[in-house]
């Protein structure tokens, strides 16, 4: 980019000020300035603005408030803690939880390790790199029905592709989603085929800013592949594999779309009811918008902690 | 591609290296071919079987069957024209949106620099801190009733374009990339005589090609993949997505219609990806992790 030679900004032609009926003693022409500086800077800001207060901040205090509210027709009452005792003495609750929590833990184990791994094992090749990477993003831009839709037929017990393999290599074949024991893996398999891509470009990116001196002392120093990867690869993208994980988290603990279109939602024996999808229940099918609230205030408060340590680390790897 | 990986190029230069590096090419771009292309081989070459065939065990590699008519009667049963458009219309709708506010803001805030100009951004960033699903509840109540206005936007277009331009990472990533753009440039324009609008319009944007590209691309397929929020705001069967219209009407059509309409659906974004492939790629990793 050719800077522009500098003119000392004296030079400047003079700036035509708008004619001003009212004493023009320099500090008032200075503040007119910089209120018209300030309108024109506020009426860019004024439409993204508009949307976040009507469609982000204002939520967010509403959120609040319907944690500790209860509307009935037209007149909405105050109920305290009321909400949040219905909600934790539902039985449902605690399966949520426990369907949410197993469900990061499995993500976390397929989700972030299997992404990694491919991008390692992706970087080491001098060929087809484009088509591998072109391959592993590929489902990221499928429609979810379509990917989710694809993955029911495939687990489908009767017709379904995957039993078909099983059986070829002599596994015994499975129910996938109608077996409680195994619905949530088999949905979390799916969710990593269709998100993996992301995170696969990403380690990528991260593992090819690795400089390649490191891995030449690491063998003078006579190490193995294995322990090239646990001291050079992973420490140099830590500060990336710890904000990934962070996001993982994040992510999968909200997870909703992918148990909603598999499974219907609860699955067999509420086996993928998550707690997105409880509160979906609550406030599209019962109607109880306190209770959804006050769940989501829940679900807020745990995931605050992980935000708030992503948010810092992500303003480390800026600077 | 020269930099030095994992292995060693000396271990790769010997034969034995050579032999373990070719073979292992091939396991590993066979496993990912079956594993990401399979899955998409069987929805195209399923959606031109006939209902028995596509339920059939085993499965044929090649369809026996050929029933092209199934990705016409999908298209008709399941009036995926009118899905279609209407997806597109939600898609570019909220392209508009994003492209005119959102880079208003990040021009706004990264050059103009008002007064409590900081305090702005960190609550927009502060939003990407909620956890999204959260919101949407009280977000489905504010569309039933919007403040001020008062009026009711489900069903409506404006569900889905306003609350797309809230989104924060889009005005950072942007914002970013404004402030990169050197202020002399900007000073030589003004002192011309240029205004703000004049300066945006003639020198930020074309600067910043690439980057309201990777936006642009995201805020389309973000729009197409979205599921859950336009099912809530925009019950009504005519105005559906892609997504939620083939979703609500997957129980009442044959196997092998359904297929075919899911391939039909997968087609839009899978050109944007591949037509937009490089700049894709780029935003990914330039932009970082999105939130």
């Amino acid at each position: 980019m050719s800077a522009p030679s500098l003119t000392p900004s004296k030079a400047a032609p003079p700036r035509r000020n708008p004619p001003r009926a009212a004493g023009p003693a320099p500090s008032t022409g200075r503040f007119a300035k910089s209120l018209k500086r300030n309108l024109t800077a506020h009426g860019f800001l004024i439409g993204a603005v508009l949307c976040f207060a009507v469609f982000s901040w204002y939520p967010m205090v509403r959120e609040f408030f319907l944690a500790f509210q209860k509307t009935d027709g037209g007149t909405t009452t105050w109920v305290g803690l009321d909400n949040l005792t219905t909600v934790v003495n539902d039985p449902a609750f605690w399966q949520a939880w426990r369907n949410t929590a197993l469900f990061t833990v499995l993500a976390l184990v397929l989700g972030f390790a299997v992404p990694f791994v491919a991008a390692v094992v992706i970087n080491e090749f001098h060929h087809g790199q484009g088509y591998l990477r072109l391959l592993v993003y590929l489902p990221v831009m499928l429609p979810p029905v379509a990917a989710v839709l694809l993955f029911k037929y495939l687990y489908d017990p009767g017709y379904g592709l995957l039993n078909e393999l099983f059986g070829a290599v002599g596994l015994p074949e499975q129910q996938w989603l109608q077996d409680p024991d195994i619905s949530m893996l088999a949905v979390v398999v799916a969710s990593t085929w269709m998100n993996m891509g992301g995170a696969t470009l990403i380690y990528l990116a991260a593992l090819q800013g690795i400089p390649g001196e490191l891995y030449e002392a690491a063998e003078l120093d006579g190490a193995g592949i294995l322990r090239k990867i646990w001291h050079v690869t992973i420490p140099q993208t830590r500060l990336i594999l710890s904000l990934m994980l962070l996001m993982q988290v994040i992510a999968t603990m909200q997870v909703f779309v992918e148990p909603f279109l598999l499974t219907g939602g609860a699955g067999p024996e509420g086996s993928t009811t998550t707690v997105v999808y409880l509160i979906y229940q609550y406030a599209f099918n019962f109607n109880n918008y306190g209770a959804a609230a006050a769940l989501g205030l829940l679900l807020l408060v745990l995931l605050a902690g992980f935000s708030a340590a992503y948010v810092k680390l992500s303003r480390a790897e800026d600077e | 591609m020269s930099t030095r990986t994992l292995i060693s190029p000396a271990q790769l230069a010997r034969p034995r290296g050579r032999k373990l590096y070719w073979v292992t090419f091939a396991v590993v771009v066979g496993i990912f071919t079956i594993a990401f292309l399979g899955p998409l081989y069987w929805l195209v070459s399923s959606g031109f079987k006939d209902a028995q065939e596509v339920i059939q065990t085993p499965p044929t590699l090649v369809p026996g069957s050929f029933e092209p008519e199934n990705y016409s009667r999908a298209w008709e049963v399941m009036d995926l024209a009118s899905l279609l458009f209407n997806t597109l219309y939600y898609a570019f709708g909220a392209l508009a949106f994003q492209l005119v506010f959102d880079v208003a803001a990040a021009y706004s805030l990264s050059k103009l620099r008002p007064v409590l100009g900081k305090a702005i951004l960190g609550m927009m960033l502060a939003t990407l801190m909620i956890p999204a699903t959260v919101l949407v509840v009280p977000q489905y109540l504010t569309v039933l009733d919007v403040p001020l206005i008062e009026r009711n936007l489900l069903n409506s277009p404006w569900a889905i374009w306003l609350p797309s331009v809230t989104n924060a990472f889009n005005i950072f990533l942007l914002k970013r990339f404004f402030d990169s753009i050197p202020k002399e440039l900007l000073d030589a324009a003004s002192m011309d005589g240029a205004r703000p609008m004049r300066i945006l319009w003639s020198i930020v944007l074309p600067i910043s090609r690439p980057i309201l590209g990777v936006v642009s691309i995201f805020a389309v397929v973000g729009v197409w993949k979205d599921f859950l929020w336009p099912m809530l705001t925009l019950p009504d069967p005519t105005k559906q997505t892609l997504n939620v219209g083939i979703y609500s009407l997957s129980n009442g059509v044959p196997v092998n219609v359904l297929i075919a309409a899911l391939t039909i659906a997968s087609i839009p974004t899978l050109l944007i990806f591949l037509v937009f492939q490089r700049n894709i790629m780029s935003g990914l990793t330039a932009g970082g992790l999105k939130g």
